[in-house]
């Protein structure tokens, strides 16, 4: 899958624009801490965090559905002060569990948001274009999650958006319809569209998504390509491993081993960030025969962007 | 013929390909379509909800046929009456027998105790209790209409019977009109609360189910007007409505043979307003409500008061005269009696106007005050 390069043209504004943007719950809570955002025409751009970090208050912010307690928010070059009904007819959106209404058909649900553009795509291209033909006369009560969440997006995308917003659009569903819906996203960005997404999810924001932002207690700890933050922050190889008699010896003492760039522990496992995994896993294996020890687990992978999050905060993506 | 059949071939061959562009054609929406969409899809949920339309359409009839049956004029009530055994109890019950009151009367004889037991627990209206050859006491209750006729039917048959003679000349006309029956008070009220309930769950509870479900959110991020969609709301009431006075007035008439004084159009009007004002009330309610426990409980509580005081079952004129004026001033009072006063008594629009002022105050305020407060997302 060739991910697009994004080459900024001089002088061509960003599609989202969103500066120092802060919002607080009744004085008290403040679920987005200054967040600036620059999103370019045909990009899809990731806001990767845990729960509550703040990625939904700023996507409904940036929808037009939630007052901003201070910032600035430019769509398309359109504030949503000066020009709410005008965005409105070129974005579409998917929210976090919608529940539509069940006593409808998939056509009839589609033909309702088409209903309220001037100019919407025929009801039954954009059925086809979502492999939901089959189902068109289905009540949406007796869809499977997974084409409740298609539907979801198909009425995101009947008013023929410039500007897809995509809550955790496959939380919750299962690998072959949350792959479906990547070739979906996809689609919809290879014919010029714009798609900001949230996701808590690794392997979707480094399989969709051209730029990432991570977000974390309402703040941006971190910005780049998925390529780029891994590079960056998480290093190139992990090896991890665990000792059968679990002795807690001093990250230190592995830290000395050839190509290790840091140690973490785990809960146990011990985590090696390094960059030559030819050299460190041979010496860890003689230290291991030195000490007479012995090893219950050994992997080695490549860096991802769980690890660069565990790197930046010392906590999971999931918390499971 | 063959060469027919060829020709008519190709051009069937011909015309797919121009279908399917046709079909490519993009549509362009008007100002209302989103409003007709919103109403035709409302209408279609309705209709596929088998409980709704038994709770908005069977309900009320139901309603109206059991009180009805329970509460019908029957052509003279009759008194249960009892009498303490004894030597003359048998005398006694021979001369009511014997009486012209006869069918008014049920005469039974029993012991002391257990008759007065029966009467003080309701079985029997009256306890005569023969003293003595020409003497007669009898046991009632002041307090209960049917032992003051049950003393005065008994007392009638029996002195008659001993030799009365009355000495003024009397005749009777008897008249029994459509229109002062308890079914005939009782439908109009009943119109009344249904059109109440209907808006305030059909609008209200929706609302709150939909803001619930983020359907509401959902809709707002669209093009959608919100003022097309609250407009396709009430117009969806309105339409129900029609089939609802039908129904219920359409049953009174066919089932109870009732009288509909007033012209259909005035009565309309009347409904078509209460509709509307319940629907603002049932809007202001759900403006702020996030879960549907909530929002029911404060439906309850707006309802309740006026199921009892608004004379719907009973007329709200029998509470103190203190009330009087907080009874008048509640929306489901007015509608009722400006129902009551146009069908029963053909009054006409303009001699209403006061009740239907009530309402539209009530309606004006609540959408006013329900759209500054609304939660749309």
């Amino acid at each position: 899958m060739a991910k697009k390069n994004t080459v900024r043209i001089g002088g061509m504004p960003a599609v989202i624009d969103c500066r120092d943007l802060r919002k607080t719950y009744d004085g008290k809570v403040e679920a987005v801490r200054g967040l600036n955002l620059e999103i370019q025409a045909g990009e899809c751009f990731g806001l990767l965090g845990p729960n509550g970090a703040g990625k939904t208050t700023t996507i409904e912010i940036l929808e037009g559905l939630l007052e901003p307690t201070s910032g600035q928010v430019t769509i398309l070059g359109q504030t949503w002060k000066s020009h709410a009904r005008e965005l409105r007819e070129k974005i579409g959106i998917s929210l976090q569990e919608t529940r539509l209404s069940e006593k409808l058909t998939v056509r009839e649900t589609v033909e309702l948001f088409a209903s309220f553009y001037r100019e919407p795509r025929p009801t039954n291209e954009v059925l086809e274009s979502l492999q939901l033909e089959e189902k068109a006369d289905s009540w949406v009560g007796k869809l499977s999650g997974g084409q409740r969440q298609r539907l979801a997006v198909a009425t995101a995308l009947v008013g023929s958006p410039k500007v897809l917003f995509l809550d955790e659009p496959t939380t919750g569903l299962d690998p072959q319809s949350r792959r479906q819906l990547w070739d979906i996203i996809r689609a919809f960005q290879e014919r010029g569209g714009t798609v900001l997404l949230t996701t808590h999810y690794m392997e979707e924001a480094e399989r969709l998504c051209d730029r990432l932002a991570i977000v974390d207690h309402g703040q941006i700890i971190a910005e780049g390509s998925p390529a780029e933050l891994i590079a960056r922050l998480g290093g190139h190889h992990v090896v991890e491993f665990s000792l059968a008699e679990n002795s807690h010896r001093a990250p230190e003492s592995w830290q000395s081993l050839p190509g290790v760039d840091s140690v973490r522990n785990d809960d146990g496992l011990v985590c090696l960030s390094v960059r030559e995994p030819h050299r460190t896993i041979p010496a860890l294996l003689e230290r291991v025969e030195q000490e007479s020890a012995q090893l219950d687990r050994l992997t080695t992978r490549q860096a991802s962007l769980e690890d660069v999050f565990v790197r930046l905060t010392g906590r999971h993506l999931r918390e499971d | 013929m063959r060469t027919g059949n060829i020709v008519n071939m190709t051009i069937a061959q011909q015309t797919p390909p121009q279908q399917k562009e046709e079909q490519a054609r993009p549509t362009r929406n008007g100002r209302w379509s989103g409003f007709l969409h919103i109403l035709s899809v409302r209408m279609k949920e309705l209709r596929r909800e088998p409980e709704v339309i038994f709770w908005v359409f069977g309900f009320p009839i139901l309603l109206a046929l059991g009180l009805g049956i329970a509460f019908r004029n029957k052509p003279a009530d009759v008194s249960s009456v009892v009498i303490i055994s004894g030597a003359e109890a048998q005398d006694v019950l021979s001369m009511i027998e014997r009486s012209p009151r006869k069918s008014s009367i049920h005469a039974d004889v029993l012991g002391q105790s257990a008759a007065l037991r029966g009467f003080r627990l309701g079985k029997y209206n009256l306890v005569i209790e023969p003293v003595g050859p020409s003497e007669i006491r009898y046991h009632y209750d002041p307090s209960r209409p049917d032992s003051v006729l049950a003393r005065a039917l008994a007392d009638e048959s029996l002195q008659s019977a001993a030799g009365r003679k009355d000495l003024i000349e009397t005749s009777v006309i008897a008249s029994s009109e459509p229109g002062s029956r308890y079914i005939d008070f009782l439908i109009p009220g009943l119109l009344g609360m249904n059109l109440m309930n209907a808006a305030m769950w059909g609008i209200g509870f929706a609302l709150v189910d939909m803001r619930q479900r983020k359907l509401l959110k959902r809709f707002v991020a669209t093009p959608m007007r919100r003022s097309d969609f609250l407009l396709a709301l009430l117009s969806s009431r309105l339409v129900l409505m029609l089939i609802e006075v039908s129904l219920l007035l359409g049953f009174g008439v066919l089932a109870f043979h009732m009288r509909v004084l007033g012209s259909l159009w005035s009565i309309l009007v009347i409904a078509a307003i209460g509709a509307i004002s319940f629907g603002g009330l049932g809007l202001l309610t759900a403006s702020r409500a996030q879960k549907i426990e909530s929002a029911s409980g404060l439906m309850n509580l707006v309802m309740m008061p006026m199921w009892i005081f608004s004379g719907v079952f009973f007329s709200g004129e029998r509470f103190p005269a203190m009330v009087q004026p907080f009874i008048k001033a509640l929306p489901l009072t007015a509608l009722n009696d400006a129902l009551r006063a146009t069908i029963l008594e053909g009054s006409s629009l303009v001699s209403q106007s006061g009740r239907i002022l009530v309402l539209v105050l009530w309606g004006s305020i609540s959408f006013a005050l329900a759209l500054r407060w609304f939660r749309w997302t």
